[in-house]
C-alpha cells in the first residue's frame, strides 16, 4: 500500500484548524463542562460542605460532653465537700450534745445525791425529835415511878437509899438494852 | 474502523536492506490525516473527533459514577474523583485566582483539565494511539474559549479604559518608553497569547506522537539481518518514550489550565 493513496487529500497545514474538527471538539468539552458544571460538581460540592460540617459538628459535640462531664465533676466535688462538712458539723453537734449530755447527767446526780443526803438528814433529825420525845415522856414517868417508889419505902436507910436508886439505874438500863 | 483509515508501521511491508529499495517510511504529516469514516470534504466524521467525543463520554461517566450519589463517607470511586477535583481546585484555581474570585472559574477548570489530559492520554491507549490534541483543532477551539473568557472579565472588571490599560500594561511610571511597552504589551497579550496557549498543547502531543511513531516504525522497519539489534534499542525506546508521554500529557494539561487561570488573575488584577 502506498501512503499517498490512503490520504487521498494533500495535507493542509497542520496549524490551520479544520473546521468539523473544532466544532466536534468544542461540543465534546461543552458536553464535559455541562455535566460537570450543572450537575456533578454542585453535587459533590453540597457532600463536601456536609463532611466539614458532620466533623465540625463532631467536634462541637465533643466539646459539649467535655464541657459537661467538667460541670458535673465539679458539681460532684461540690457535693462532696458539702457532704465531708456536713459530716464534720454533724460529728461536731454530737460531740457537743455529748458533752451537754454528760454534764447534765452529772448535775442530775449530784443533785439526786445532795437529795438523798438530804433526806437522810431530815430523817435522822426526825428520828433524833421522836427519840428525844418519847425519852422525855419517858424519863418523866420514871422520875414520877422512882419518886413514888423512893416515897413509899422508908428514907431513912441511907444504905436502903442507894439501893433503891441502883435498883432504878439497873432498870432504867434493862429498859434501854430492851427498847434497842 | 477499516485498515484503511490508519497507517500502522507493520502495515507497510518494507524493511531495511530488503532488496525492494524501499527507503525508511518515516511519519510524515500524513500520519496526522485520517480518512473520513462517513461523510463528505466539507462535513465529515473521523477518528479524531470519534476520540473526542469517546472521550467527554468516559469523562462524564467517570465522574458520574463518582459524584452522582456522592456520600459524606466516600467510596473508593469518589475518593479517587474527589482528589482529581480537589487537586484542580486546590492546586491550581485557588493558588493563582485565590478561593473568593476563583470558586465562579473551578467548574471549567475542572472540566478543562480533564477533557485535556483525556484528549492527551488518547495517546498511548492501544487501538487509539492518537492524542486528539495534536490536531490543531481541538486546542484552538479551548484556547478561544479561555480567550473570550478572559477578554470579557477584563473588560467587565475594569471598563474599555481599564480593561486596554490592563491589556496594555499602562504604567505612568515607565516614561517615554510606555508607548512602546504598549505596543509590545498589546501585541503580546491579545495576538501572541492565545496562539501559544493552543500550539504549545498542539505542538508537545504533536512532537510526541511523532516521536513514538518514529521509534515505533523504526522497530518494524529494522527488523531484518543486522538492523535486529537496533530494532530492539528502538523498541526500548518506544517504551521509554510512552512512559515519557504519560508524564508529559498530565504536564501539558496542567500548564494549559494553569495559562488559563494566570490569563484570568491577570485579568481581575487590580490596575495599579
Amino acid at each position: 500500500m502506498n501512503l499517498l493513496v490512503l490520504a487521498a487529500e494533500e495535507p493542509q497545514n497542520p496549524l490551520i484548524p479544520p473546521l468539523p474538527e473544532l466544532v466536534i471538539g468544542l461540543i465534546a468539552f461543552v458536553i464535559v463542562f455541562g455535566f460537570l458544571a450543572k450537575k456533578l460538581l454542585p453535587n459533590i460540592n453540597k457532600v463536601l460542605d456536609e463532611r466539614r460540617e458532620a466533623i465540625e459538628g463532631g467536634i462541637e459535640k465533643a466539646e459539649a460532653a467535655q464541657t459537661e462531664a467538667q460541670s458535673v465533676l465539679e458539681q460532684y466535688k461540690a457535693q462532696l465537700a458539702e457532704a465531708r462538712h456536713e459530716a464534720a458539723r454533724l460529728r461536731q453537734e454530737a460531740l457537743e450534745q455529748g458533752t451537754a449530755l454528760k454534764e447534765e447527767l452529772r448535775a442530775e446526780g449530784q443533785r439526786q445525791r445532795e437529795e438523798i443526803i438530804a433526806a437522810g438528814h431530815a430523817q435522822i433529825e426526825a428520828d433524833r425529835k421522836a427519840a428525844s420525845q418519847a425519852l422525855r415522856q419517858d424519863v418523866g414517868k420514871l422520875a414520877t415511878d422512882l419518886a413514888g417508889k423512893l416515897v413509899g419505902e422508908s428514907l431513912e436507910d441511907h444504905a436502903r437509899q442507894s439501893r433503891t436508886i441502883d435498883r432504878f439505874l439497873d432498870e432504867l438500863e434493862a429498859k434501854a438494852e430492851a427498847a434497842r | 474502523m477499516s485498515a484503511a483509515d490508519m497507517t500502522l508501521a507493520f502495515e507497510i511491508d518494507c524493511h531495511f536492506e530488503d532488496g525492494t529499495g524501499c527507503g525508511f517510511p518515516g511519519p510524515t504529516l500524513y500520519s496526522f490525516l485520517f480518512k473520513p469514516m462517513f461523510g463528505n470534504d466539507d462535513v465529515y466524521f473521523n477518528k479524531t473527533m470519534l476520540l473526542a467525543l469517546l472521550g467527554s463520554i468516559i469523562i462524564v461517566g467517570f465522574f458520574w459514577a463518582a459524584f452522582r450519589k456522592p456520600k459524606v463517607v466516600p467510596g473508593k470511586l469518589q475518593m479517587v474523583a474527589e482528589s482529581g477535583y480537589d487537586f484542580v481546585r486546590r492546586g491550581i484555581v485557588y493558588e493563582t485566582l485565590g478561593k473568593k474570585e476563583g470558586e465562579k472559574y473551578v467548574p471549567f477548570m475542572v472540566a478543562l483539565f480533564f477533557f485535556v489530559w483525556i484528549m492527551n492520554l488518547w495517546s498511548i491507549v492501544p487501538l487509539a494511539q492518537f492524542p486528539v490534541t495534536a490536531i490543531i483543532a481541538y486546542p484552538a477551539g479551548l484556547a478561544a474559549i479561555v480567550y473570550v473568557m478572559w477578554m470579557s472579565v477584563t473588560f467587565k472588571r475594569h471598563g474599555f479604559v481599564g480593561g486596554f490599560k490592563n491589556i496594555t500594561g499602562y504604567d505612568k511610571s515607565l516614561g517615554p518608553i510606555l508607548p512602546m511597552v504598549m505596543v509590545i504589551e498589546f501585541f503580546s497579550n491579545v495576538i501572541v497569547r492565545p496562539f501559544t496557549h493552543a500550539v504549545r498543547l498542539f505542538a508537545n502531543m504533536f512532537a510526541g506522537h511523532t516521536l513514538l511513531l518514529l521509534f515505533t516504525i523504526a522497530s518494524w522497519y529494522l527488523l531484518n539481518g543486522i538492523g535486529i539489534a537496533y530494532a530492539g534499542v528502538s523498541f526500548v525506546m518506544v517504551v521509554v518514550m510512552t512512559a515519557f508521554e504519560l508524564f508529559i500529557q498530565a504536564v501539558q494539561a496542567y500548564v494549559f489550565v494553569l495559562l488559563a487561570c494566570s490569563f484570568l488573575q491577570g485579568a481581575l488584577a487590580e490596575h495599579h
